[in-house]
């Protein structure tokens, strides 16, 4: 593979592994993980000149330090791990469905509309029961179409979708201009602020309790649609291979749209969340790049809607952390992404070693391992 | 009107036309990067950075050195983002959608934090990076440009870097046709395993077309902040302006020659909703979907048309392992 001027055999070749035990793919990881704190530590201190210690003090203090930031770590958490959900049946189906920042929106704004048009007519009950139905049906719209032309004509899915966020996006600038309040605004502001209408109920004295516990059961829920059901065997083995698939009789283009109707559906539902659950409002950045976070957290987990918890969980701790620091220190907020970039460049770069691994030319020997 | 508006049309589309002719050199090797959102961004802000420090600390300001360094300092800053991309997904053999998102988070971030933190950081005691100066170099027009009336103004009015953008855009596309290393690169973009077979560095390929696709995508950014922007760097300033050079990359079916007229097309969907009288601003906002609704178009066109030489490269998005035939 290099020193291609030297005639005799390479330094090294990469050989593919067979199946590396699990605990040992995981240290590889966790080691990573690791290294990446490390040099996110060198990068923090270089820019901030404090003891790294002392940085990633804060960093925790900022996330879980006080009961109401716990609460708002776990419920960006449940959002981030909603829409990882939604975007895992398309992956496992090798559909790069990249569009979920759309399908949130479509789902957000169709709640919203329902909020703003039936607020004072109709029950609490049953607007929140239209708000579901309306919410799925707009993302599952919006997963719908670049499903269809992908089934029927191959249309390449990951530009398809990439361009659906931005006609969302603007979709929804539309209505925030046409709904505003007050007039010309150009921000709706919060539904509902006196009657309440259509905003999931306070429980347990906690206003984010519905996000958290509806994100539990739609992970258990995944986790055996996944594993158990017979969809969940139809899209791996479309995933595995498609020629396969259709030799034992499976019909690729019913599962390609059906995945992909539950894919937007389950944004839909996360458009809910943050409609209902916790901002009470619709803006053109109400999805603010989740959906491409989500890919991420997605991949990390291997799929696996369990091990999400805690991908979903590292982001949105680092996104928390990395807060405090730049609010601490007088720094840009931004901050939070250099740290998450950083992390995942290490944990896709470690994915390698589990994958491969490199055979010396004299003995062969292990490395990274 | 119809002068200044195919003027501002041009200046909207000349960061799509590197962005797109970037993405279309990394792309033909059978890379999809999804980060150049983000390269465009690193390129703008490490050339901000540069001018920044030069305009600081320089008495006399050279004009010549005053181009010089943003544009060094954005070519290092969009190689180095190439670079990364090109080791995670070549070397490594990473996913390309994932690496390429994590890029966009990563450039996007660090373009907002040192835009945001740089005058905190160098510590020096200045209300906004606003490099007006900087800027006034980048912007020297052909001096004959105002004698020649309209023409002039449509044809030479505009900066070098906007020159620079189409002739790297006619460079690559006749790279692509009509030279052998053009053929190779192509190659490996469709069948990388047969270019193997033929004698074709895969990897090296792959790494030059990634790093010049970055650097060039790069100096959108830089165009954008140092010309259009008039040296002011304002935080998310530059928009969606990257994922619109992806989308200009399926407008113009993978050829930057294309892609020249269609970024000034894009430029021109882009504004055009400040020209068309008596529009509220709701509507506004359904103007500036139609660059992505035309993609979509043309994309669902191309994939019924079903013609071959329309098509994405036919590896476009896979890694490859020589091994794994």
């Amino acid at each position: 593979m290099k020193n291609k001027e030297k005639v005799s055999e390479p330094l090294f070749h990469i050989v593919k592994r067979g199946n590396l035990p699990t605990t040992k793919s995981w240290l590889i990881r966790i080691v990573s993980i690791v290294a990446a704190l490390i040099v996110c530590g060198i990068v923090t201190v270089l820019v901030t000149g404090e003891n790294p210690f002392e940085v990633y003090g804060t960093m925790i203090s900022g996330a879980v330090g006080t009961e109401r930031k716990i609460w708002s770590t776990a419920q960006n958490t449940a959002i981030l791990l909603c829409i990882s959900l939604a975007v895992t049946p398309a992956f496992k189906m090798k559909f790069w469905n990249i569009g979920a920042e759309g399908q949130v929106l479509m789902g957000a704004l169709a709640s919203a509309t329902c909020m703003i048009f039936l607020g004072d007519k109709i029950p609490n009950w049953a607007l929140i029961l239209v708000m579901v139905v309306a919410s799925i049906i707009a993302g599952a719209i919006w997963g719908f179409i670049p499903a269809f032309f992908k089934a029927n004509w191959n249309t390449n899915e990951t530009l398809f979708t990439l361009m659906m966020n931005y006609i969302a996006i603007q979709i929804v600038s539309y209505f925030v201009f046409e709904w505003s309040v007050p007039a010309g605004s150009g921000h709706i502001g919060i539904i509902n602020p006196t009657s309440n209408a259509g905003w999931f109920p306070t429980i347990f004295g906690q206003k984010y309790f519905c996000n958290v516990a509806i994100v539990i059961v739609l992970t258990v829920i995944m986790y055996i649609y996944l594993k158990y059901s017979k969809h969940g065997y139809e899209l791996s083995v479309v995933g595995g291979s498609e020629n396969t698939a259709k030799y034992i009789g499976i019909n690729v283009k019913k599962v390609v749209i059906r995945t992909m109707i539950l894919s937007g559906a389950l944004c839909g539902i996360a458009g809910l969340l943050m409609v209902a659950g916790t901002d009470h409002t619709v803006t053109r950045d109400t999805a603010g790049g989740r959906g491409f976070t989500a890919i991420m957290v997605s991949w990390l987990a291997k799929f696996n809607p369990i091990y999400m918890i805690l991908t979903a969980l590292l982001i949105v701790f680092l996104q928390k952390g990395a807060g405090e620091i730049s609010m601490i220190f007088g720094l840009n907020e931004s901050f939070a992404d250099i740290l998450t970039g950083i992390i995942i460049f290490f944990i896709i770069g470690s994915e390698f070693f589990i994958n491969y691994k490199l055979k010396f030319r004299e003995k062969t020997k292990e490395v990274k391992d | 009107m119809v002068v200044a508006f195919i003027q501002r049309a041009v200046v909207q589309g000349i960061p799509l036309l590197f962005g797109s002719t970037g993405e279309i050199l990394t792309e033909k090797s059978g890379n999809l990067n999804l980060g150049t959102a983000g390269v465009m961004y690193v390129g703008g802000i490490c050339g901000v950075i540069g001018g920044f420090f030069y305009e600081q600390n320089a008495a006399h300001m050279n004009s010549f050195l005053a181009v010089l360094i943003p544009l060094l300092c954005s070519i290092i800053g969009s190689a180095i983002m190439g670079y990364i991309y090109a080791l995670l997904t070549v070397t490594l053999k990473a996913n390309q959608n994932v690496t390429g998102l994590a890029l966009t988070t990563f450039g996007v971030g660090f373009g907002n934090f040192f835009g945001g933190s740089l005058i905190k950081l160098s510590g020096l005691d200045v209300p906004s990076i606003t490099l007006s100066k900087t800027s006034l170099c980048f912007k020297t027009s052909l001096p004959f440009a105002d004698k020649l009336g309209v023409v002039g103004d449509i044809l030479f009015s505009y900066s070098f870097l906007a020159y620079v953008a189409i002739i790297i855009a006619v460079v690559v596309s006749l790279y692509f046709n009509k030279t052998r290393s053009g053929l190779k690169l192509r190659a490996v973009g469709e069948n990388p395993a047969t270019a193997d077979a033929a004698g074709v560095n895969v990897e090296r390929y792959k790494y030059v077309s990634i790093i010049l696709g970055s650097i060039i995508a790069g100096f959108g950014g830089l165009y954008y902040v140092m010309d259009y922007a008039c040296g002011v760097w304002s935080n998310d300033g530059f928009g969606d302006r990257g994922w619109l050079a992806i989308a200009l990359v399926i407008f113009a079916i993978w050829r930057p020659n294309i892609s020249i007229f269609g970024s000034i097309l894009f430029g021109g969907l882009f504004i055009i909703h400040n020209y068309i009288p008596g529009l509220g601003m709701g509507t506004q906002e359904l103007f500036k979907m139609a660059p992505y609704a035309v993609t979509i178009i043309v994309l669902v066109i191309i994939s019924m048309l079903q013609k071959r030489e329309f098509q994405p490269p036919a590896s476009l998005g896979l890694s490859y392992f020589r091994e794994e035939r």
